[in-house]
């Protein structure tokens, strides 16, 4: 149990555990912040930078993300002073011109009021928040993708751009993705996620014979369950169970 | 790459997975790329996921996922040498060559690469022609180079 | 080799070795550094040895291959002890005739001398030519007097001698006193206080600690780190052992560009030697103290050679920056408190402690002590690597030691600071070069690259050119930085294009402050620099690229086109044969033109054309 510490936010005294990140003891408390990169089962990232706020210790006074910044005793945090609502909208032109159309972003734009990008560029869609790649890599276990290339080549892809092999057809990654360029569809005995050019046979349940389930993800779930389930439980759909 | 050498490189870094880069810029140094196989036993052996493996083979520059040419030119792009007219012979390059930096001929004859400065300043502009230096370049003397490095067996072969 | 186990046994091999050396025994010295290498020193090197083994002179004169000397631009260059005697750009042709004349007969060759490019005199003395005069080479002096693969010519001229004493006769704390007072600042970028760090990383709680040398030298144009690794890699090796000691550290890490092979070579035999010797590992010459180094090698990425992305890199991943507040000092490598400092930061610790705080405080400017090494390079006559005191005019710099602009051109801006830094046009030719007057002027110290631009430097494309660099070389992991950088070249890439528009240059500016000031490291943060500084001292060169499509350096390819002047053209055909594009027309023996439809300004014509017929338009 980590000890408990007080800090202030935008000039009201609260309560949080030392170390936890700022934007959690934020949300926690009903204090709002918009965010798009994080997520609280999966290490706090900092990258879309939407989580910006003020920071003050006895030193000085920094413009920081929210997630990344730990609880420490006697800082001080304001989260909507003119500095920070500046920075977040000028991060969201970019995002928003990542993903012009994607519904997500476009409602979490219009919040900050933001209506169109500030610029036009060449995207597929993805923002870059990385939490395809952490979560496949974090909650799933598999890493079957991962970030490429670095700068303005930057992109989310399997090994060689080539079929995610590993991809258990789990769907973490498209639930989890903010702007919904993830589509996971079910094709008749085919399960196919594009963006991963993976396809995957489905099995299909031996008494109402529909397709249920990836092949990939029985044998996953065989394999790395710590309590296995019996070995002829995936035979039945869950209906027929 | 023979897995016995590859083997020897894992060893030599006591199989620690935290001397990953280590080992693969041995890897680049010998093959002149990593190819695909090598990855994949390396990422067995020390346990580590494919992914992150490719994500540190496209995130370092000096790591690559392509053979490299018979004969590999990089063009040095640092400030001095772009200031005494890098652009000019890189373009002049790209011309007589057919191809773009990062790309290889389709002979495999010739590799392009423009590279971040190797600290010859005074030499500048810097073409680099199989590691050697080859400095005061004027895209003149880019014809020059490319004639005197073609295989000209095989340039004979292909003609006859 | 026994292994040294006192600082008495030190001392004695001290002595031995600067009896071998024989100060006036006639020797000659030849740099090998990468520069001079690529002037074929090496085949000057083995010249030598072979004329002076046919001569049977072996045992008479010395023959020495030593790290660099600073002035490439003259390379290969030769100096002959005692006399330092410098000869420049000699070739193998010319080693008899060395050995003959001026080592035998103590006569000079006149036409190996450097010649002033201004009064034609010729100088004999490496230290009396003018390039090295108004030097000041604390730290990269030592380079001419040693072999780098030989640690016994290091221990010769009293190397680990510091150290040694250090190591038997102070406390830690100490020295840590004397490097805080002495107010060493950080050569590697933004100058921060080394004694602070290294008091900080000390203080850090848990008993790992670790002390890292920055040897990722990444600003295009820049290469001090690389030559003094090359040159005189025990130096480094001693200022992180008395650092260590300071720290508490055990164990140190160099970590190094694998761009560079022959320093990776020469530290790599260094750090062999010094374990030889005793002067690394367990139980250092019997003090106790224990400390030992490796290298570890980086991949190629600029961004690396920022603190936490160096740390990243060193623990086997993608090298993407953590957040600020992790400071490295406290948790740096696999969390351990790690010192990290670059080279020429480590270099200064044995000289100051060697001379004391006093003497080198003397040196430099007010909050500025000591010297930088810099690389002068681009339009400037002598290209290479100099050392001066901090505060030096930059006049001095480009002209006095540079040697001013090359093909007498005018000075039009100098650029320090490398992608994090900002261009200095005319009007501060006489400010002092220290860490605070260059911040104050909008651009920064950086590792110390001096980019010499003169007329023929559009520096919209400049701006451009470092926008690409940092565009390929972020990390991509924040918004602002990947983003913000690409938009900005895009921009900037369209303005040199002709194609730019009114607004671009508010939409410039906008773009600096998103990622100034909501980037996760230091490479976002600082990469407007470029663009603010051209724009706050060329915006007329930027207006004139949007509102007239015109290139006043006569640069940006979409806006000029070449043209031959009848008057001067002879019709030679030189041009039209070497043209690969077929782009000029004519008949031999009249004047030709350019078919500016197929002429892609590639520059061949101008190179080859020797009555400089062709012009820019």
């Amino acid at each position: 149990m980590r000890q408990m510490i007080t800090l202030t936010i935008n000039g009201k005294k609260y309560k949080a555990e030392e170390g936890q990140n700022l934007l959690q003891v934020a949300l926690d408390n009903g204090i709002e912040i918009p965010h798009l990169c994080y997520h609280e089962k999966l290490t706090p990232y900092g990258g879309c930078r939407l989580c910006l706020v003020e920071v003050s210790n006895r030193k000085k006074t920094t413009m920081t993300t929210s997630c990344t910044y730990p609880a420490a005793q006697g800082i001080k945090v304001e989260t909507d002073t003119p500095q920070v609502r500046k920075a977040r909208q000028r991060v969201m032109e970019m995002i928003l011109a990542l993903a012009p159309d994607s519904p997500g972003i476009q409602r979490q734009a219009h919040d900050l009021g933001i209506v169109k990008p500030g610029f036009t560029v060449e995207s597929d869609g993805c923002i870059r928040c990385g939490l395809c790649v952490r979560a496949c890599g974090e909650l799933v276990g598999l890493n079957t993708i991962t970030f490429a290339c670095k700068g303005a080549k930057r992109k989310v892809e399997p090994p060689y751009d080539e079929e995610a092999k590993s991809c258990i057809g789990c769907g973490t990654c498209v639930v989890i993705c903010p702007t919904g360029c993830l589509k996971m569809k079910d094709l008749g005995e085919e399960r196919r996620i594009d963006k991963w050019k993976r396809v995957m046979e489905m099995k299909k349940c031996t008494e109402c014979s529909l397709p249920y389930i990836p092949q990939p993800q029985v044998e996953f779930i065989m394999d790395k369950a710590l309590e296995k389930p019996p070995e002829d439980w995936f035979q039945k759909c869950p209906d027929c169970r | 790459m023979e897995q016995k050498t590859t083997e020897k490189i894992i060893k030599k870094y006591n199989c620690d997975r935290h001397e990953v880069l280590e080992m693969l810029l041995d890897i680049q140094e010998k093959e002149k790329y990593l190819p695909r196989e090598t990855l994949d036993y390396v990422s067995e052996r020390l346990d580590m996921q494919p992914a992150k493996l490719y994500h540190l083979a496209t995130f370092y520059e000096a790591l690559s996922l392509k053979p490299a040419g018979r004969c590999q030119v990089n063009v040095c792009t640092g400030t001095a040498c772009h200031v005494r007219g890098a652009v000019k012979i890189l373009d002049e390059l790209e011309y007589q060559l057919g191809i773009k930096p990062g790309e290889v001929t389709s002979d495999y004859n010739f590799g392009l690469k423009t590279v971040n400065c190797v600290g010859a300043c005074a030499l500048g502009p810097l073409v680099l022609v199989n590691g050697e230096y080859q400095g005061d370049m004027t895209a003149h003397k880019v014809e020059k180079i490319i004639k005197e490095n073609t295989d000209h067996e095989d340039e004979e072969r292909k003609q006859a | 080799m026994n292994r040294l186990t006192s600082v008495s046994e030190l001392n004695r091999l001290h002595k031995d070795t600067a009896a071998k050396r024989g100060p006036e025994k006639p020797t000659i010295t030849i740099c090998q550094g990468t520069g001079c290498k690529a002037y074929a020193s090496q085949e000057v090197y083995k010249s030598l040895e072979k004329e002076i083994a046919s001569r049977g002179l072996t045992e008479k004169i010395g023959l020495r291959g030593t790290g660099c000397h600073g002035f490439c631009e003259q390379g290969p260059m030769v100096v002959i002890f005692p006399e330092e005697i410098c000869y420049c750009r000699v070739k193998p042709e010319d080693i008899s005739e060395i050995i003959e004349k001026t080592v035998l007969e103590k006569k000079v060759i006149d036409r190996l001398l450097f010649k002033d490019p201004v009064n034609g005199e010729r100088i004999s003395r490496e230290s009396d030519i003018p390039f090295y005069k108004y030097q000041n080479r604390l730290i990269f002096g030592k380079n001419r007097l040693i072999d780098p693969q030989d640690i016994q010519d290091y221990i010769a001229i009293d190397g680990y001698k510091v150290m040694a004493n250090i190591l038997a006769e102070s406390t830690p704390e100490e020295v840590l006193e004397q490097v805080k007072k002495a107010n060493l600042r950080g050569r590697g970028g933004a100058g921060f206080p080394a004694g602070i760090k290294w008091e900080t990383t000390r203080n850090a709680p848990g008993n790992e600690k670790c002390v890292i040398v920055n040897a990722d030298e990444g600003d295009p144009g820049a290469y001090m780190d690389r030559s003094l690794l090359e040159g005189n890699p025990h130096l480094i090796l001693e200022g992180l052992i008395i650092g260590a000691y300071a720290i508490g550290a055990e164990e140190g890490i160099i970590f190094l560009r694998q761009e560079y092979p022959l320093a990776l070579e020469n530290i790599n035999l260094a750090i062999k030697q010094a374990q030889e010797y005793g002067l690394l590992g367990k139980d250092i010459l019997g003090t106790g103290f224990n400390f030992d180094v490796r290298i570890k090698r980086s991949a190629g990425a600029f961004v690396t050679g920022e603190s936490s992305a160096l740390v990243t890199a060193i623990e086997g991943n993608a090298g993407e920056p953590r957040p600020k507040h992790l400071n490295t000092a406290i948790s740096g490598v696999w969390g351990r408190p790690s010192n990290i400092n670059n080279v020429e930061t480590w270099a200064n610790v044995p000289v100051i402690m060697d001379k004391g705080v006093d003497w080198y405080k003397s040196i430099g400017s007010k909050n500025n002590p000591g010297t930088k090494v810099f690389s002068l390079v681009g339009k400037v006559n002598n290209t290479g690597l100099i050392e001066v005191p901090l505060g030096t005019p930059l006049k001095t710099i480009i002209y006095d030691i540079g040697g001013g602009i090359k093909d007498g051109k005018k000075f039009k801006a100098v650029q320090t600071g490398g992608p994090s830094g900002g261009c200095i046009p005319e009007q501060y030719l006489d400010m002092p070069v220290d860490f605070d007057q260059l911040n104050q002027i909008g651009s920064m110290m950086g590792s110390g690259g001096m980019i010499v631009m003169d007329e023929t430097s559009c520096m919209v494309d400049v701006a451009r050119y470092f926008m690409k660099f940092l565009k390929e070389e972020s990390c991509g992991k924040c918004t602002s930085c990947r983003e913000g950088i690409h938009m900005m070249f895009n921009i900037l890439e369209a303005i040199t294009e002709g194609k730019g528009h009114d607004e671009d240059l508010k939409l410039l500016e906008d773009l600096a402050w998103t990622t100034e000031n909501t980037s996760l490291c230091a490479l976002g943060k600082t990469a407007s620099n470029p663009v603010l500084s051209t724009l706050k001292y060329f915006r007329e060169e930027y207006e004139a690229h949007i509102k007239d499509k015109r290139c006043p350096a006569g640069i940006c390819r979409e806006l000029i086109t070449y043209a031959i002047d009848q008057d001067k053209c002879n019709g030679c055909g030189r041009c039209q044969k070497l043209c690969s594009h077929e782009a000029i027309e004519g008949k031999k023996k009249s004047p030709l033109s350019i078919n500016t439809d197929i002429c892609t300004r590639c520059g061949v014509c101008l190179e080859v054309c020797r009555f400089s017929a062709l012009v820019v338009q």
